[in-house]
């Protein structure tokens, strides 16, 4: 057994070593790893977690990112408890292995720090990676602080493992904002955080050769349209999995995780719906205008996919207009994730007014001031009953005004 | 020469998808196919005509329509010398203890390599046409060939 690691109940981590004390905890057997910024200390962390005995897993050098996920499906299949890290473009080398993993019901753990992907070249942070890997079959779930990346870590584990669930998990954090600030982690003890996880039963593993077996076989137009069915009805029915994980983790540590979390929303007229920081970022704003009278609310998307469609309707059903941030380049449309929640509004009744703003590309920064504004914007959106800005906005863009889409009416 | 049980089956894949109008609710989780029926613990060393192989394995599957030239032996002229055993891409030289029985021609796709790799005089594997039959391209081998007088 391995070495025991002295933690305190209340440690100071930054969002990569959480993510790499979760690692620990859960005893994973296989990191296959390469270094990429901001999420090269949660491996890093790993490394040493393996070299000084903490774990008794195997830590493999690789000489890609292509690599490094080649080689957690391989591990995976195999039949261990697999996990790595990584960002931006890592992340999109990865991309096509990420679909093999998904593909093969592969429960791996990818924390993944986001960051903007090039060019420009860019190591801060954005969404760009995490909406490049929407359509790649994985669940993906959003950390908004450190606290969170450690504990989203662990039920992500548990999640993934589900034996009507197997399938691999991602879990974010904004590169530097989350992943290089610390903060205070309560973390759970290595026998709480493992039993909660519990062993890893795998199914159908390769090292098993009393029954040897065939990993991602060929399909084309006869049965893969067929397996994809599967695999998205395993996607769609993993949301009560996750609300049955959620709701056991806070019966251990009195954290309450929902798939959409809001703040403020039971009688809010104007909201910001967001991801990552920007939600606590908006959560302040909210607060400071509500003190102005401003019926301010916020919602967060914790679990990106499976995209909670009808939660997210049900939480912003009250509100008169909503803002959509978008902290990814649009690429000439609106912002994918203002489509996916205006799709969910215009299938309400009451389908109130959204608007897409596109913030924070690359790093910069979002501060409360900017939160402010887009609130006011949709007050007076709410006040006239129509959009009175462009539906489409870059905001904290220097220079003049860029927006798209103006619904100018009387 | 060939009867070793060895040939393909035409209904591979029926068994464990359930026949032709499965539906995607009964495929299996993650496209994983099992390569032998029941226990396979000491498969390895066991010959491949005693196998359990399951519909998916690709034992099972004949790719024989790809060829278009077939590698024919003739026993009289082989040395078991093993090299096309060796060689060949497909495992489709039958050996046992060491002994040349013949060609799997389920799995064979006539590339050719075990007549080039072939060390005897004349080569006791020789491509014909896979039209023509065995005793007709045995009929039709060349002598040993003479070494050229320098």
């Amino acid at each position: 057994m391995a070495e025991k690691f002295d933690l305190n109940d209340r440690e100071v981590w930054d969002g990569n070593y959480a993510a790499s004390q979760a690692l620990r905890q859960a005893q994973v057997d296989v990191v296959a790893a390469y270094p990429i910024t901001p999420s090269t200390p949660i491996v890093e962390n790993y490394g040493a977690y393996v070299a000084n005995g903490y774990i008794d897993g195997e830590y493999v050098m690789v000489e890609s990112e292509h690599a490094a996920m080649s080689g957690c499906v391989g591990a995976s299949a195999a039949g261990g408890r697999v996990a790595t890290a990584t960002s931006s473009q890592g992340f999109a080398l990865m991309v096509e292995v990420l679909y093999q993993a998904s593909g093969m019901r592969l429960p791996i753990v990818l924390n993944v720090v986001n960051r903007a992907l090039a060019s420009p070249l860019n190591v801060r942070g954005d969404h760009a990676d995490m909406y490049l890997g929407r359509d790649s079959g994985w669940i993906q779930i959003d950390a908004f602080n450190a606290q969170e990346a450690y504990d989203l870590a662990l039920c992500a584990f548990k999640i993934g493992e589900d034996h009507s669930v197997r399938l691999p998990v991602m879990v974010h954090q904004d590169g530097f904002i989350t992943s290089h600030t610390a903060q205070n982690v309560y973390p759970l003890t290595d026998e709480a955080a493992y039993n909660f996880i519990g062993d890893f039963q795998p199914v159908d593993d390769l090292l098993d050769f009393s029954r040897p077996v065939t990993y991602g076989a060929q399909t084309e137009e006869d049965w893969h349209f067929e397996h994809k069915a599967k695999q998205h009805k395993a996607l769609m029915d993993s949301r009560p999995v996750i609300d049955e994980v959620f709701a056991e983790f806070e019966k251990l540590t009195g954290r309450k995780y929902n798939r959409v979390e809001s703040y403020m929303m039971e009688d809010a007229d104007v909201v910001i719906v967001g991801l990552g920081t920007t939600v606590e970022t908006a959560v302040v704003a909210a607060e400071e205008l509500r003190e102005e009278g401003i019926k301010a609310g916020v919602v967060g998307i914790r679990v990106f996919r499976p995209f909670p469609f009808d939660q997210v309707r049900e939480a912003l059903k009250g509100a008169k207009s909503i803002a959509v941030m978008d902290r990814s380049s649009p690429g000439g449309a609106m912002g994918a994730f203002f489509n996916e929640v205006s799709a969910a509004l215009y299938t309400t009744d009451t389908r109130p007014l959204v608007t897409n703003y596109i913030y924070g590309l690359g790093g910069r920064d979002f501060s409360i001031d900017e939160a402010k504004r887009i609130f006011k914007e949709q007050q007076a959106n709410a006040d006239a009953g129509h959009i009175t800005t462009d539906i489409q906005q870059f905001s904290g863009l220097r220079g003049p005004h860029l927006g798209y889409f103006q619904t100018q009416r009387g | 020469m060939q009867d070793l049980h060895l040939c393909a089956t035409e209904k591979r894949g029926s068994k464990q998808l359930g026949g032709e109008h499965v539906g995607w609710d009964e495929v299996t989780q993650g496209i994983i196919l099992t390569s032998f029926d029941g226990d396979a613990t000491d498969i390895v060393h066991q010959k491949a005509e005693q196998r359990h192989y399951s519909d998916f394995n690709s034992y099972v599957a004949s790719v024989a329509s790809w060829r278009v030239e077939k590698p024919v032996f003739n026993i009289d002229v082989c040395i078991d010398c093993q090299n096309c055993w060796v060689w060949c891409p497909d495992t489709s030289i039958i050996s046992r203890d060491k002994q040349m029985l013949g060609i799997d021609y389920d799995h064979c796709k006539g590339c050719g390599v075990c007549v080039e790799v072939c060390p005897t005089n004349p080569k006791s594997l020789l491509m014909f046409s896979e039209q023509s039959g065995l005793d007709e391209a045995l009929a039709a081998w060349p002598e040993k060939k003479k070494k050229e007088e320098k």
